[in-house]
């Protein structure tokens, strides 16, 4: 038997899920290492929650196993939670209790012993900033605050992996930012594994990323390589005097030319050959009303037709 | 962990008014009851009196204070018994004890323990009536220690088909509705089995039988005898259901 990688938080191998004929989740094998945070990205319905109870033990996978710092989740299921702490999509939160009895129950039902408790839920209270709301009763916290609480219910034990099912929907731009820093300082000392449905974000907080589409792991990288990937080989032209599209496709370096509006074009040209600089001269030398290039953003859409029909193209 | 669980159902339980109101009714028809059964004991002294060995307050006025208490367990019971698991499930906070290192049966232990306790808070506010006689007359203590620990067993009986019946559901009243429907029927059902094996002559399935038919077991207890089977027969039916619930977590889990 391989000696386990004490650096791996988290090592899921082949999970399936199906619901009846379903398949919510095909074959997902996923690592992460200490110290690291993860980025599960998808659109709706792409299995990233459905993976995540999977890792937490809410959900029984069909085939396939998950370890935990080396503890297998459905041999020694009770071991194995210890270590985790989660945030689903929903936080459990019991409106009738105060912010410090929810933090102090879910410290206890996580084997924090007595004597450490009140600082345990000192600590996650001000590392999600609810300080001066201990007292208070969730239900008439608002929903910013509810999911400070929901995380602060995931790191009050100090576990080795937090996995944070979309944190920061529902949250305005401040908090969101927040979290985002939470999150960050949290992947120092702990590894984090996060979902989203937002490219931005994933590219904001994360070391790495996975991208899941109908179920399955469609890409697994870095995220400099996303960033690189993604920006690919597209550079949105604007221009208010444009020269035909013969003549902009003939500029040095560029592959294609596209007319997305009247004065907008879409140049595509091979990866390495980037023709930026020989665009700005020609529009310069022909006056051809330059006022805006920028590297084309692609949406995670574009990303998920590009790497399905990459998929496809064998 | 179980006590952990059992304190925050406590905490729950009185957090929401559902508690209270059920405690308040429950005293208010109990004391209806305890203070007509009272007076017609004092009517009825004088006559009592010419009796050679007369019944006492303990037989005509606890006892049917307590037979009252058991019927309104019979209602009030699923009713506090539908949020252990059933809204915990509506509300998406069962993912905390799911995702907890805690095992399901310490999760069914702890919901059960939670809500027995406060079951054993309304046994002793039932007691608390007869006692207060305690200077008046002279009270039977062993028919009123046969009644308590009757009702408290009838009480658990019932707390653990509520327990079973909400962990099948999301939804809080059809798990209450559910679990009356359960209790009415074992009562109805588990008599009808017991007589009907016993006619055929089999002894066995019919003391069997009894371990479905709570009131039956109340029933010696109320009479100040403690019939060491029919409190076996309840244990065992709480044993029963709660294994039952604790299974049934388990494959929700397997299921999703």
């Amino acid at each position: 038997m391989p000696e386990p990688d004490s650096a791996l938080t988290i090592s899921a191998r082949g999970l399936t899920r199906n619901f009846g004929s379903h398949v919510a989740v095909n074959n997902v094998t996923l690592e992460l290492r200490r110290g690291e945070v993860l980025g599960l990205l998808g659109p709706n319905g792409a299995g990233k929650t459905t993976t995540m109870q999977m890792l937490t033990g809410n959900l029984a996978p069909a085939q396939g196993t998950v370890s935990i710092c080396g503890v297998d989740l459905m041999e020694q299921p009770i071991a194995a939670k210890a270590r985790i702490g989660y945030l689903p999509e929903v936080p459990p939160l019991y409106r009738e209790l105060t912010v410090d009895e929810y933090l102090a129950l879910a410290a206890r039902l996580r084997r924090v012993p007595r004597a450490g408790v009140r600082e345990a839920i000192d600590r996650a209270r001000q590392r999600c900033g609810l300080s001066n709301v201990g007292a208070k009763l969730i239900g008439t916290l608002s929903k910013g605050y509810q999911q400070r609480v929901g995380i602060a219910q995931a790191i009050v034990h100090g576990p080795d992996v937090v996995i944070l099912d979309e944190p920061t929907v529902g949250l305005d731009p401040n908090q969101i930012r927040e979290i985002r820093t939470l999150i960050r300082e949290l992947g120092g000392a702990h590894s984090v594994m996060l979902s989203s449905h937002i490219l931005p974000e994933v590219e904001m907080i994360c070391d790495r990323v996975q991208i899941m589409h109908h179920g399955e792991l469609v890409y697994g990288d870095t995220i400099a390589a996303l960033k690189q990937f993604e920006r690919g080989a597209t550079i949105d032209l604007g221009l208010r005097r444009p020269p035909s599209l013969e003549a902009l496709a003939a500029t040095p370096g560029v592959a294609s030319v596209q007319r997305t509006e009247a004065t907008l074009f879409r140049v595509q040209f091979a990866p390495g050959d980037d023709p930026t600089e020989a665009l700005v001269r020609c529009a310069a030398a022909g006056d051809w009303g330059l006022y805006r290039i920028a590297p084309a953003q692609k949406t995670l859409e574009d990303v998920f037709v590009h790497l399905t029909r990459h998929e496809e193209g064998g | 962990m179980i006590f952990t669980i059992a304190g925050k159902e406590l905490k729950s339980l009185f957090a929401s008014p559902l508690a209270w109101v059920v405690l308040t009714v429950m005293q208010l028809i109990l004391g209806y009851v305890f203070l007509r059964r009272l007076d017609d004991f004092l009517q009825l002294q004088s006559q009592l009196s010419r009796l050679a060995n007369p019944p006492g307050a303990t037989e005509l006025v606890a006892a049917p204070v307590f037979g009252t208490a058991a019927g309104i367990l019979l209602f009030s019971v699923p009713l506090l018994a539908m949020r252990l698991i059933a809204e915990e499930r509506r509300n998406q906070t069962m993912v905390l004890l799911m995702s907890a290192p805690v095992s399901m049966t310490q999760i069914v232990l702890g919901k059960f323990l939670g809500i027995f306790v406060f079951l054993l808070a309304v046994v002793a506010l039932t007691a608390l009536m007869p006692l207060s006689l305690a200077g008046a007359t002279q009270l039977d203590y062993g028919l009123l220690a046969g009644l308590v620990i009757g009702l408290a067993m009838l009480a658990a009986s019932f707390a653990a088909v509520g327990l079973f019946v909400s962990c099948l559901t999301a939804h809080p009243v059809a798990a209450a509705v559910g679990s009356f429907a359960a209790l009415v029927l074992m009562m109805l059902a588990g008599e009808a089995a017991g007589e009907g094996l016993r006619a055929r002559g089999w002894a066995l399935a019919a003391s069997l039988a009894q371990v479905l038919s709570p009131i039956k077991n109340f029933e010696p207890s109320a009479k100040g005898v403690l019939d060491t089977y029919a409190l076996a027969c309840s244990a065992l039916l709480v044993l029963f259901f709660l294994a039952l619930a604790a299974r049934q977590l388990d494959a929700q889990r397997l299921r999703g």
